[in-house]
């Protein structure tokens, strides 16, 4: 996939003529639209719906490859047998997911190495591989945002076909990073010009402080698996599943039947580390009994199990499980006060 | 120092309790609820009327119930919340503190049940005025309106529970939702699975939710779903007289029969 990032100039209030060729060549697009107070990524017919101005979306992006509800298969019971109807890869769609931040398109980057791990989950990687993602480089950055801390930046095109970034009131840079980025591109090309003068991206990034530095935390994790801190730290946590349904990064997920006398599906459905009831067993015996092995099995796996048996980052530093946790359980607070252990 | 802080170092201190559970401030603007074991830590303890959580929700935490005497800080609904709990055998009079903050100078002790009840009868137990405002607009629609209302809110459901997770009333060790033999409520988080859901939780929150909203404030997608159990607590208070949360021993309307009880709503 490697190719050299191909940068280009676009002349523009905003980019909806880009979001129109796309949806005029067929792709569906899925981007952040708002309802009510809230902001999340939606599939759009017209690029009116498009809300440009929020920083983050309550949900990550993941669902355009990771729906929260996925059908794995169907079946029908006939007299003597029962018949399956696979699904058919084939009516994925062609899609494109506009608009989403650096945080979301990386995250990308540890879905794909979960569901390539021991077994190619072709649920995912096929509509991966029909999936464009353009993102937009940060401009503004929250109290929750941690990116850098975590390998990323506001500017970071890991996961991202195309980045585009606002350089001024009627000009964007957009960045053609992989084969994938080129060929939408050709779709709307004509309305780019080429980059003249060499735009300095940074000058027009946020600034997002760093909290904590990721290998001493890699380090530590490694000898305090037990540490009163995770009961400390998930005193207060609920055990609802918010924080893992809005992570970029976050792939568990759960098989569930639905079915009538004579046929059904099997669903792939989200599931969470944080729920009790995630690794109970038949005879009642809970393995991670309390909030508190969940909460060290939620930390390890993001910045323990997965950099050392991947070599990808469970965690994103997008902050959005902080600003969903109704009790402030915030990763970027919590993970710096493990550094400090 | 503030009343709070000073209240919760004595009831420490004279080992009145082991444990209190109050709010600290959070990250940002937040705050959040913390537990204070130490007559040191008390001075992380704030109080803030806007952001306060309903923390009854930790009372029935084994964790809680293992400190032994326990007090904890509680709003009106929160108070109303431990009366509920009380009606359904979940925790002793006198085995819990309640310490109600009226101001920064200023904070009560509700050492029993009884207390609580008395306080509870002046203290008013209303809606936020902008949900009192949706509630209106939702009243006064058709039922195939306010059909599409929620249906267009349930699509944003992702079923994370943060909803089940933050009622106190919601304390089932295992949740009809879990229930797979046989599965009563379809698992997925598809239009269906949702319905099922939210219907399912509003039935059994009804004549027990004390509406403290916090299945609407933790909810991640801003789904009002406090609005949904309200016209269920209306209809019990009509019918069967009883308002939930406000006396320790109110026989749940739906468990008990009586021979004057109305009948006219059965078809």
């Amino acid at each position: 996939m490697a190719m050299e990032i191909e940068r280009k100039i676009y002349k523009n209030s905003s980019p909806d003529a880009i979001v129109e060729r796309l949806l005029k060549a067929g792709k569906k697009v899925t981007a952040p639209v708002r309802s009510g107070k809230t902001v999340d990524f939606r599939e759009i017919k017209s690029p009116s719906e498009i809300e440009y101005k929020t920083l983050t979306t309550i949900q990550s992006a993941k669902k355009v490859a990771f729906p929260k509800v996925d059908r794995v298969v169907e079946f029908e019971v006939l007299k003597n047998s029962v018949n399956t109807l696979e699904i058919d890869f084939e009516a994925y769609p062609e899609q494109v997911l506009f608009g989403a931040r650096p945080c979301d398109a990386a995250g990308f980057v540890p879905l794909h190495a979960i569901f390539n791990w021991d077994y190619a989950d072709q649920f995912f990687l096929k509509r991966y591989e029909k999936t464009a993602i353009i993102s937009f480089a940060c401009s503004t950055a929250d109290e929750y945002c941690f990116c850098t801390s975590v390998g990323g930046n506001p500017g970071n095109t890991e996961g991202s076909d195309i980045q585009i970034t606002r350089t001024g009131n009627d000009q964007f840079l957009v960045e053609i990073i992989t084969p994938k980025g080129k060929a939408v591109s050709a779709l709307f090309d004509d309305l780019l010009v080429p980059e003249t003068e060499k735009t300095e991206k940074e000058k027009f990034l946020s600034d997002v402080p760093g909290a904590f530095d990721f290998d001493k935390v890699y380090n530590k994790l490694s000898s305090i698996f037990e540490n009163p801190v995770w009961e400390e730290q998930a005193s207060r946590c609920l055990g609802c599943g918010a924080c893992a349904f809005v992570c970029p990064a976050c792939a568990c997920f759960d098989f569930q039947d639905e079915k009538s006398l004579k046929k059904g599906s099997r669903l792939k459905l989200w599931d969470s580390c944080g729920f009790s009831g995630f690794t109970i067993h038949t005879s009642g015996h809970n393995p991670r009994e309390s909030q508190g092995d969940r909460w060290r099995q939620r930390v390890m796996h993001k910045f323990s199990y997965m950099p050392h048996r991947l070599q990808v980052r469970g965690c994103t530093g997008c902050g959005r499980c902080s600003r969903a946790c109704p009790v402030d359980m915030n990763i970027k607070e919590h993970i710096s006060q493990i550094e400090s252990l | 120092m503030s009343n709070l802080i000073k209240t919760a170092e004595e009831l420490l201190q004279n080992k009145k309790v082991n444990l209190v559970i109050g709010y600290e401030k959070g990250t940002g603007s937040k705050t959040r609820p913390v537990f204070i074991r130490k007559t040191e830590e008390a001075s992380k303890l704030v109080f803030d009327p806007e952001m306060s959580q309903n923390l009854a929700v930790y009372l029935l935490r084994p964790e809680v119930k293992k400190a032994g005497k326990t007090a904890f800080v509680a709003t009106v609904p929160a108070l109303r919340s431990m009366l509920q709990l009380a009606s359904e055998c979940q925790i002793k009079d006198r085995d819990l503190i309640a310490i109600y903050v009226k101001d920064d100078q200023n904070t009560l002790l509700f050492e029993d049940f009884k207390s609580v009840e008395t306080f509870l009868e002046t203290a008013s137990t209303g809606f936020k005025p902008e949900e009192q405002e949706l509630l209106s607009k939702l009243l006064a629609m058709s039922t195939q309106e306010r059909f599409s209302f929620w249906t267009t809110e349930f699509e944003k459901c992702i079923k994370c529970y943060a909803c089940r997770a933050a009622c106190p009333m919601c304390y089932c060790h295992r949740c009809t939702t879990e229930c797979n033999q046989p599965q009563w409520i379809a698992p997925a988080s598809h239009p269906l699975g949702v319905l099922e859901w939210h219907l399912m939780r509003a039935m059994h929150l009804t004549g027990r939710c004390v509406n403290c909203g916090e299945c609407a404030t933790a909810c991640p997608v801003g789904i009002p779903l406090n609005l949904l159990t309200y016209s269920m607590m209306e209809s019990m208070e009509a019918e069967f007289g009883t308002k939930p949360g406000m006396k320790a021993d109110t026989k749940y309307a739906l468990s008990v029969y009586k021979p004057e009880d109305k009948e006219s709503f059965i078809l």
